[in-house]
């Protein structure tokens, strides 16, 4: 069992409390999974700056001749400032690039996203504390997504924590599991992806992160999706102008969605959502089996 | 005299058991649900239950007598396992509405997720909008009401339960098939429509077509097929 909330603002309504609101909803979810947790959320960044989400566990990592190195590396100025455990880069240079050569020279660091607009943040222990530890409260931006894990078959790590990202500002919350992770995970390492753990969640991001390298749009990488992964699942993605949902044909995984004028949420369980603004005039319904959902920002 | 029970300010737990120490008449009205499971689960005693909001799972489990209206939508599991009283909604239901029910009335009056009805034991269901996929999956016995559209697999292994679809059906799971309409069948579904009413939304009994087990599937052995076609027919006739 996990919980997964999402939530796309529509309007500017609310940008201002997208960190506030999400964390209510977090919360409601703590006991779908008391284990850990884990957020991303979005907002307009600087253009052409990118960000790159690490995080270095349980090690203590001097950033500043990390962020030098990396300078010299994409030819282009870094900064980077530490967030606890975490250390959040910015550059103007080639975010892909930035990410896949700290997975090799940083030891013991994990790239957990790389985006304009993406930062995304996980740990061991209390939904709750990890929201308030890395202050998702005060986040303001477009979209979010937040996981809360019950681990039923693997241990209980940052690791295996959600949301996954391995593409620029693509990332996903599952609720479920993949029983063909390890021959697709080697197909798209055979196709330029690389991934970071066992995990069979973070296959599926990057196997959406592959479909729209190679210039899909969500709704096509989803359909992709819909024939190439195998296993439950219940999906809440997020890129950089949009946010979708997606359930696999059996559909056992939960997933409630809720729509006003201002928002667009989604979650395991109706309670998420009843503390909205707004929830209660929402149009609310059960997203359908093997159904892309989208929404735009562009729209 | 009514009991208020505001979910925002008193306990689930302590609303349950209030609902559980009625001995029978008593009226109760809930606030502020706010989508909490297992909400007015177990009532033993003939009372009156009016929840005014969202419900999450399990509401109304194992109900055993009285009357529950929820005033919004339920989430997974509604009425689930019900014996025998009545449970209804105006919103919509998500997953497994009615799961297992063995008697009484269940009344969705938006759509009803996947698996509505998922062995339905004796239950009567009435669902005044469409169901998802998979609804009736095993059902034993009991009706399952569509004034709405079904979604694909109805009916998947049915044993003795009987369907009755108003609108389109996207397919029919294995051993379901269309049977006819007959004079008792039409008696049952006009009384089921009477007591969901206003769910239905107007509903006539012409407009349904009747869903129920080819028999082929369960117990079914070559050697026997002659046998079964006069049980089958012997039963027919006692309906």
């Amino acid at each position: 069992m996990c919980g997964i909330v999402g939530l796309f603002c529509k309007t500017e309504t609310h940008r201002h409390e997208l960190g506030r609101l999400t964390a209510v909803m977090l919360r409601e979810m703590r006991d779908r999974g008391p284990d850990s947790a884990g957020f991303a959320s979005y907002d307009t960044g600087v253009p052409g700056r990118i960000r790159i989400t690490v995080l270095a566990e349980g090690i203590e990592v001097d950033w500043g001749p990390v962020a030098a190195a990396l300078e010299k590396v994409l030819d282009a100025e870094v900064t980077v400032r530490g967030v606890h455990d975490h250390a959040v880069f910015s550059t103007d240079g080639d975010g892909r690039a930035a990410r896949q050569w700290i997975i090799d020279n940083v030891a013991g660091a994990s790239v957990l996203s790389y985006g304009s607009q993406i930062e995304l943040y996980k740990a061991v222990g209390d939904p709750d504390l990890v929201a308030e530890r890395y202050d998702l409260g005060s986040r303001t931006g477009t979209h979010a997504l937040a996981h809360t894990r019950m681990a039923t078959e693997s241990a209980v790590t940052t690791n295996g924590s959600h949301p996954f990202a391995t593409g620029a500002d693509t990332c996903l919350v599952h609720n479920g599991s993949l029983s063909n992770h390890n021959r697709l995970r080697r197909f798209l390492e055979g196709h330029g992806e690389s991934f970071q753990t066992e995990n069979d969640s973070e296959v599926a991001a990057g196997y959406l992160s592959w479909r729209m390298r190679s210039g899909d749009s969500i709704s096509q990488a989803l359909e992709g999706a819909l024939e190439d992964l195998d296993g439950f699942y219940t999906f809440a993605i997020g890129v950089a102008d949009g946010f979708a949902i997606l359930r696999d044909p059996i559909a056992c995984k939960p997933a409630v969605v809720a729509e006003t004028d201002d928002w667009v949420a989604m979650s395991s369980e109706y309670r998420a959502i009843a503390r909205l603004p707004g929830a209660t005039h929402a149009e609310i319904w059960e997203p359908e089996p093997a159904r892309i959902y989208t929404w735009s920002l562009a729209a | 005299m009514t009991r208020r029970f505001d979910l925002a300010e008193t306990t689930r737990r302590a609303l349950n058991q209030a609902l559980h120490d009625a001995s029978g008449g008593e009226s109760f009205e809930v606030a502020n649900p706010r989508g909490a499971h297992a909400v007015a689960c177990g009532i033993t005693a003939d009372i009156d239950v009016v929840v005014r909001g969202s419900v999450g799972y399990y509401c109304a489990g194992m109900h055993q007598r009285g009357r529950v209206l929820v005033e919004g939508n339920a989430s997974t599991g509604l009425a689930e396992n019900i014996m025998s009283g009545e449970v209804r909604i105006t919103g919509n239901a998500t997953m497994s509405a009615a799961a297992t029910g063995c008697g009484g009335l269940v009344v969705v009056g938006g759509n009803a997720g996947a698996r509505c009805g998922i062995s339905m034991k004796g239950i009567d269901i009435v669902v005044g909008g469409n169901v998802g996929h998979m609804s009736a999956f095993m059902a034993q016995a009991g009706n399952l009401v569509v004034c709405g559209d079904a979604a694909a697999d109805l009916g998947d292994s049915i044993y003795e339960a009987q369907i009755f679809v108003r609108g389109d059906v996207e397919s029919l799971g294995a051993d379901c098939v269309e049977k006819e309409m007959r004079p008792e069948h039409t008696e049952t579904l006009r009384s089921l429509l009477a007591a969901a009413a206003p769910a239905t939304g107007g509903a006539e009994v012409s407009q349904f077509r009747r869903y129920g087990s080819a028999r082929r599937l369960y117990n079914f052995n070559i050697d026997d097929v002659d046998a079964l076609e006069t049980e089958r027919d012997a039963r027919e006739a006692v309906r």
